[in-house]
């Protein structure tokens, strides 16, 4: 699963964060203890861990790339490809199963086309499964971002992905309505 | 051990209570309505947040001044958002599946027109002539409210509302008393811990004063993993204070200046609460440096786990913390002689340290008075799947799983029947229906091949596969063994390999005894929980739905129609109405065609088995139907696309 064929170029805010990781690692002690915490603040500022990030990691702790690297796969929250805009996380915890989670994870890969733990390459949805987010009640759930969507279903999957196209279309068309308007007033 | 000087450390937390209390008092006593809203993961899950703006809005365009408090979860997932809302005149009433839609209307009708919507209200929160007390439903009358006694009550992020209600008493109690007198109070109320196994939470303490070494470390396991359970979450999210207080307490015991929280990073909000309730307990003085101004110093750390089941195992979480792959190590040494660094460590369970306080403030003998001799106390379950009403149960021990399924949690809904109930997640097993009246305790639960596990209950009904639902445990514990183990590693991916075969049709004869070959030795030959557990699930559900297992193997039929590989759909043509749609438009992959008399059939080979179809069909016609085996499907013929 960690394996992608490609590798996803540093965008230039991904590279300016790196640097800025360079100097929050001074933060932090050079105690292996220190490892995840590290990991997890290099995560939260790329949202994955690309190789250069870990050499970074690696230096400032003394240890080999190849131990972080150990370390970082061994847990499920690290990711090693950029997420896309959209996170699609899909509950596969036992009540999310017993309702039928894993024809929702189905329905949104032959929908975008990428497999579990995949990016689209536009970089605008990518898919994992999670094991459980704790809303069980509200089975089988999908969580987007940070928003959670109980009850989904296969139609609900559609809209779903439709609300995001519409979304997109209506920001490009008032950005592109605000472009114009800037250059008439010029 | 010295104790400090009592007198500041007695009247140092009466200042803080009393302080608390004021401004307790105050809330209660502001004039207008007050609404009380449950913003824990659940809430927000369905929608709470919305809720609460659409409160805000409404209020403020009607001009109309009132409290809005932000709780935890009551536990009551089923009717979220919950929503308590106190208008003078009126007792104080919750009300259920609050939407932005109905939060207005409730301020419109309820507030400014005096019509409370008896239709929305779930009940009352107070005994009264007018509504139905929700003491009166047997969802909440047959609780008993140790652990989340104040979860839905207490603001999580508002250290003073759990002083002003008794919190941090039990600590206060607890520095002037002798740590002997503590680990006796635990032993004496037999607690037992919650993580799963049982073991005497009086004793580890006890082993881990005895252990040699001035530093010692108190941690508390929040790695809940297992999935369908989420009582420890709700727990930090709700009332993250009685957790610290517990942890305090346990290190006054023990002698330890160090505690850590190791919470899942899956749980922001709950990394969040905790994290708040650390720092306003520190700066209030009851954790930290010199707590109450007494000798006794504890310093807590939050530790964000990283997404690894394992590591909720002990070793493996005290690897996790030391910056390496949680892999558990061999015991002895157990944690309490050397843990953390090599230091003397306890590690309990959330809902375990969150006991601790009410038996120190009430007492083990009143503790004693709840459940059963060998397991007293309460039981915190999440019960989910298919009942009436899933959520969050706090029960005595003894309680029947009949009575927590049937009487709490409101039975099986749809009128299908119950088939199993799955408890203790991928260490535990599905126990069948002839199991029903065992009483819930540590001991019962695994001599009927299930364990109590951290808490986590599915109910299933009779659309459940048996066969499915051990394959998907087994598919959990093989991608989540740590791979240090051979048994765990290779036998886990055997027993998979073999369920996934089954589901597909193609088991053969000789699987059935393979399987509890291969479950025998995994469990032999597993160091840690994780690989001694993980054939249960296999083990219980091959015990008591063996011919479930055999209609796979011999007739290549999913009884419940569950494995989609078993099972075909097909549209009854003497049922379905010609013209309706209703299928078509929802079909995921563009499966169903219309029939050249303008009713409809299913393209086989297209169709993934989603179920849309049967959920689309109006139920006046109901004419989607499902077989096992596939073969069993008529054949409907797609008509030749017509030239126009």
């Amino acid at each position: 699963m960690h394996e992608q064929s490609k590798e996803f170029e540093l965008t230039a805010e991904e590279a300016a964060a790196l640097d800025e990781i360079a100097g929050a690692l001074g933060r932090f002690g050079q105690e292996r203890g220190n490892l995840i915490p590290i990991l997890q603040m290099v995560q939260e500022r790329l949202s994955y861990l690309p190789p250069r990030a870990i050499e970074l990691v690696a230096s400032h702790l003394g240890m080999a790339p190849c131990e972080v690297y150990g370390v970082a796969t061994f847990y499920n929250q690290f990711r090693f490809h950029p997420p896309g805009r959209y996170r699609i996380k899909v509950c596969l915890g036992t009540a999310c199963h017993v309702k039928g989670g894993d024809i929702i994870l189905e329905n949104f890969e032959r929908k975008l086309g990428i497999r579990d733990g995949e990016t689209t390459p536009d970089r605008e949805f990518s898919i994992e499964r999670v094991a459980c987010v704790g809303c069980c009640a509200l089975a089988p759930v999908t969580v987007i971002n940070e928003t959670v969507h109980g009850h989904t279903a296969p139609s609900k999957v559609e809209g779903l992905l439709l609300g995001f196209q519409i979304e997109r279309e209506r920001k490009e068309r008032e950005d592109k309505k605000h472009a114009d308007g800037e250059s008439q007033d010029h | 051990m010295p104790t400090g000087n009592p007198k500041t450390i007695d009247q140092a937390f009466k200042d803080l209570r009393e302080e608390a209390r004021t401004r307790w008092e105050e809330l209660r006593q502001t004039p207008g309505p007050k609404f009380r809203l449950g913003l824990a993961t659940c809430g927000i899950a369905s929608g709470a947040l919305n809720t609460k703006v659409a409160l805000e809005e409404t209020l403020a365009e009607r001009g109309i001044m009132a409290q809005i408090r932000t709780v935890g979860c009551m536990g009551h997932c089923y009717a979220e958002p919950l929503l308590v809302v106190e208008n003078p005149g009126f007792p104080p009433l919750l009300y259920h599946q609050v939407s932005p839609g109905k939060a207005k209307m409730i301020v419109r009708s309820f507030l400014e027109g005096g019509d409370p919507l008896f239709e929305h209200v779930l009940g009352a929160m107070e005994e009264n002539d007018m509504i139905p007390w929700i003491m009166d439903f047997p969802r909440f009358s047959n609780e008993v409210r140790v652990i989340t006694a104040l979860c839905g009550v207490v603001d999580p992020e508002e250290i003073s509302d759990y002083i002003a209600l008794g919190g941090y008493a039990a600590l206060a109690r607890a520095l002037e008393s002798e740590p002997e007198d503590l680990i006796r109070a635990v032993e004496e109320a037999g607690l037992r811990g919650r993580g799963g196994a049982g073991f005497p939470t009086g004793k580890k303490w006890r082993l881990c004063a005895q252990a040699a070494g001035k530093r010692k470390v108190v941690i508390c396991n929040a790695d809940e993993g297992d999935p369908g359970a989420y009582m420890d979450r709700t727990l930090l999210e709700s009332n993250p204070h009685q957790v610290l207080e517990g942890m305090a307490i346990c290190a006054r015991a023990v002698g330890a200046r160090r505690g850590i929280v190791y919470v899942r990073a899956e749980y922001p909000l709950a990394v969040r609460l905790i994290t708040t309730a650390v720092q306003q307990a520190e700066k209030l003085g009851l954790l930290g440096e010199s707590i109450l101004g007494g000798d006794f110093s504890f310093h807590v750390q939050v530790f964000r786990g990283s997404g690894a089941f394992v590591c909720g195992e002990e070793t493996a979480l005290l690897r996790s913390i030391e910056g390496k792959r949680g892999m558990p190590r061999h015991r002895p040494p157990f944690p309490v002689q050397e843990g953390l660094e090599g230091l003397p460590t306890v590690i309990n369970n959330v809902k375990t340290l969150a006991s601790v306080p009410p038996i120190v403030e009430k007492g083990p003998k009143w503790f004693r008075g709840v459940g059963t001799p060998r397991s007293p106390g309460t039981a915190v379950f999440s019960v989910v799947g298919d009942v009436v009403h899933p959520g969050l149960v706090e029960i005595p021990m003894g309680t029947t799983l009949r009575s927590l399924i049937f009487d709490v949690c409101g039975g099986i809904p749809r009128r299908k029947s119950f088939k199993a109930v799955q408890i203790g997640g991928p260490s535990g097993g599905c126990l069948p229906e002839d199991f029903l009246d065992t009483p819930i305790d540590f001991d019962s639960l695994v001599e009927a091949g299930a364990m109590m596990g951290s808490g986590g209950m599915v109910v299933m009904d009779e659309d459940a596969c048996m066969v499915d639902v051990a394959r998907y445990f087994l598919d959990f514990t093989q991608k989540e063994s740590c791979g240090k183990c051979t048994f765990c590693r290779i036998g886990t991916r055997q027993i998979l390999e073999i369920l996934e075969r089954m589901t597909r049709g193609e088991g053969r004869e000789e699987d059935l005894g393979l399987l509890e070959t291969l479950a025998d030795v995994v469990r032999r030959g597993s160091l840690c929980g994780l690989g001694k557990t993980a054939p249960n699930p296999v083990l219980t559900s091959l015990r008591y739905f063996r011919e479930e297992y055999e209609a796979h193997v011999r007739e290549k039929r999913c009884p419940s129609g569950t494995c989609r590989a078993l099972t075909a759909f097909y549209i009854d043509l003497d049922l379905c109405a010609r013209g309706c749609d209703a299928c078509v438009g929802c079909c995921p992959v563009e499966a169903i065609f219309t029939t050249l008399n303008r009713k409809k059939g299913i393209d086989q080979t297209l169709c993934v088995k989603c179920g849309e179809c049967v959920a689309a069909c109006p139920e006046e016609y109901n004419a989607v139907k499902k077989v096992s085996p596939p073969h069993l499907a008529p054949i409907v013929e797609r008509p030749p696309v017509q030239e126009t």
